[in-house]
């Protein structure tokens, strides 16, 4: 397969995908669109994406390899951890006229971003036999530290469905439907039993973004935050709640450790389990 | 009972009601199906007492009760078998009546033109099996609300319009139960088709059995039933009177409306704040609360657009956002509003309370906040002898 050269008048909206430091599952949501996939294509032009293009390359597709723009959309996955990344997401951004980060990395920092409660250096003894080989900074932080983000997507991974919507929103020139309550209220449109209040199963659900439609209650277990803190969220009573359903300090402190562990609002967590510790909930208060 | 129904028929078995066995409950649920309707009631599943299509009375949770307390709902086993000792569950009736997730109407642009279709399909005709009384009035709360006024529901004059409701009498009330209080249980008031009381002891497995509309007489007479028997009807009255003594919960002896009134100011509400998820977990298993948020939906093509009514919920930043931003921006605001309306401006707005005192915003709340113990605290600070909290 060789690239076809793109014709000057196509009238398409044109669609770029970057990555930085991230483990593909969100771009690879794009593709996992099957059925809109090529309604998809109809609407916008893809143009920059390196996980759907041949890698042999071809003369004239150069361009389209380095990512020369400008684009009128770009979903960007990773988090930055690199010099050479930090300097990549200013060009992504100059050449983007919409930039949307797509997932926990893009938006949070990811789980690669536990070393920025560690020594990286300790790290990079502890896992590579050549340290010296690799470059990396001491921390890892979302696009939205370097350049202005037009719109976060949360999730690890996405999910398919607000993908789709936020594209399609942005072509109908509309603000996205991705509400920023909890997960509780997914739960309880779709008819999900708490597992908390049931099961006395701990549960992140009513301090997490709603987007995935509560996948993990709906199969018995505790919702763990894969889509991040959501508006304004009570980790002091959250808190409070998951020592009551059993979890010790140091397991509040790691749940809140995954895949968001560097979101803002998780700062005051290891303050506040402490203080659980210092003084703990009254029995059936 | 369906909106067509005529209270004052004549109902053939008298005022004293008829008694039949667990073979009544299984014929009752057969009789249903066989007249076209979608029997929904109370099954065992997931840990839970909840609301589902039933398709025969084996499905009932016998030998199920449930153990509640604040933030917290355990199934318990009984010994006597009984089919509805066990007090309100996860969901209310408006999943069904004022679903939670609804298609109002499509539109597509067909050469040129844009082309409107409202989603007005016939609704199931539900017959929903062991409404307990406190929920039987909250069905008439949101017929209130929701066709009572000004701006009628369609959608939900559809589905309610066709409801049979056959009520079970509470026997078996929670920890978090407050009926009694309200004015809205343990005893059925009016509205239903069919009202029934249940009795499992070492006479049996019974049930006692009053029609309340034409309709529910008509099915009743198809049941296997006897003449209700002194004895049982006794036993069975005993039953409620006791169940009204056996309330968990209770509001404080006020005017809920005037204490709401009066306290807006009130340091409670910080002390509430300060354990409030905001979650809006109370609002979703309220059963009156009926706030409702539309989306629309458009596909890639830009050709076809849908709007969807979801619930939606006070204690959603997005539910009060204006030009500029939230007007209840703060925990304090949104809980405030919540409990305020329903005890309070539901009288201005409705005429009644909101609240039926079912007792599942405690349950279901993950850390327990609950609406009589918050009634009480700020009914405490309103009198003028409550002790000065800094003494001097």
């Amino acid at each position: 397969m060789t690239l076809q050269p793109v014709p000057a008048t196509d009238p398409r909206p044109t669609l770029a995908v970057w990555k930085f430091a991230s483990c593909d599952g969100c771009q690879l949501t794009l593709l996992d669109c099957e059925d809109e996939l090529l309604g998809l294509t109809e609407r916008v032009r893809i143009d920059h994406f390196l996980e759907m293009t041949p890698a042999e390359g071809a003369d004239g597709g150069r361009a389209r390899l380095e990512g020369r723009g400008p684009y009128d959309l770009s979903l960007v996955e990773g988090s930055i951890t690199t010099a050479e990344d930090a300097e990549r997401i200013r060009h992504v951004r100059r050449v983007s006229r919409y930039l949307v980060t797509i997932g926990a990395c893009a938006t949070a920092g990811g789980i690669q971003a536990l070393r920025n409660f560690a020594d990286v250096d300790d790290f990079l003894a502890a896992v590579y036999a050549r340290p010296e080989y690799i470059s990396t900074l001491a921390t890892s932080t979302p696009i939205s530290a370097h350049v202005p983000v037009d719109f976060e997507l949360r999730g690890c991974p996405i999910d398919r469905g607000q993908l789709l919507e936020v594209v399609t929103a942005h072509l109908a020139g509309r603000k996205p439907r991705i509400p920023g309550h909890s997960v509780c209220f997914e739960c309880k449109r779709r008819g999900t039993t708490c597992v908390t209040v049931a099961h006395g199963t701990p549960c992140l659900g009513p301090v997490t973004h709603a987007g995935c439609g509560a996948l993990c209650p709906a199969y018995g277990r505790g919702c763990y935050g894969c889509f991040g803190p959501s508006d304004k969220p009570d980790l002091r009573s959250m808190v409070a709640q998951l020592r009551r359903d059993g979890m010790s300090e140091r397991d509040i402190q790691r749940v809140f450790r995954t895949f968001n562990a560097a979101s803002p609002e998780y700062a005051p967590v290891p303050e506040l389990a402490a203080e659980e510790r210092r003084d703990p909930p009254a029995e059936g208060s | 009972m369906t909106a067509d129904a005529d209270v004052n028929a004549a109902r053939p078995p008298g005022p004293d009601g008829l008694v039949m066995g667990k073979d009544g409950l299984a014929a009752l649920v057969d009789v249903l199906i066989r007249r076209g309707f979608t029997v929904v009631g109370p099954t065992a599943r997931d840990g839970a007492i909840v609301l589902a299509e039933l398709t025969s009375a084996d499905e009932l949770p016998y030998g199920w009760g449930v153990e509640l307390e604040a933030g917290r709902y355990r199934l318990r086993e009984r010994s006597d078998g009984a089919a509805f000792a066990h007090a309100a569950g996860p969901q209310s009736w408006k999943s069904f009546l004022h679903p939670s997730r609804v298609r109002e109407w499509s539109a597509d642009r067909v050469e040129g033109e844009l082309v409107l279709t409202a989603d007005r399909g016939t609704p199931p005709r539900y017959a929903f099996l062991g409404v307990r009384p406190c929920d039987l009035r909250a069905i008439a709360v949101q017929d209130r609300v929701l066709t009572g006024g000004a701006y009628r529901d369609p959608g939900y004059e559809g589905r309610r319009s066709g409801a049979l409701l056959i009520v079970v009498e509470c026997t078996e009330p929670g920890a978090t139960c407050f009926c009694a209080s309200m004015g809205t249980g343990p005893a059925a008031g009016p509205g239903h088709d069919l009202v029934m009381t249940e009795v499992a002891d070492a006479r049996g497995h019974r049930f006692w059995v009053r029609s309340g509309s034409r309709e529910g007489a008509e099915i009743l007479a198809e049941l296997p039933t006897r003449p209700a028997d002194a004895e049982t009807r006794e036993t069975a009255r005993a039953g409620v009177t006791a169940a009204a003594d056996r309330m968990g919960r209770s509001m404080p002896e006020a005017d809920l409306r005037e204490l709401m009134a009066g306290t807006l100011d009130a340091p409670r509400w910080d002390d509430v704040a300060g354990r409030c998820l905001t979650c809006g977990n109370c609002t979703m298993v309220c059963p009156t609360c009926f706030c409702t948020t539309t989306e629309d939906v458009t596909d890639l093509t830009g050709d076809h657009a849908e709007r969807w009514r979801l619930w939606d919920s006070c204690f959603d930043l997005d539910f009060s956002n204006l030009h500029g931003g939230p007007v209840r921006a703060s925990a304090r605001s949104r809980y405030r509003q919540w409990m305020t309306h329903k005890l309070g401006t539901w009288y201005d707005q409705f005429g009644s309370s909101g609240c039926v005192g079912c007792g599942r915003c405690i349950v279901w709340c993950p850390v327990g906040i609950d609406i009589t113990e918050e009634a009480a605290a700020l009914h405490d600070w309103t009198r003028p002898e409550r002790p000065d909290p800094e003494p001097s």
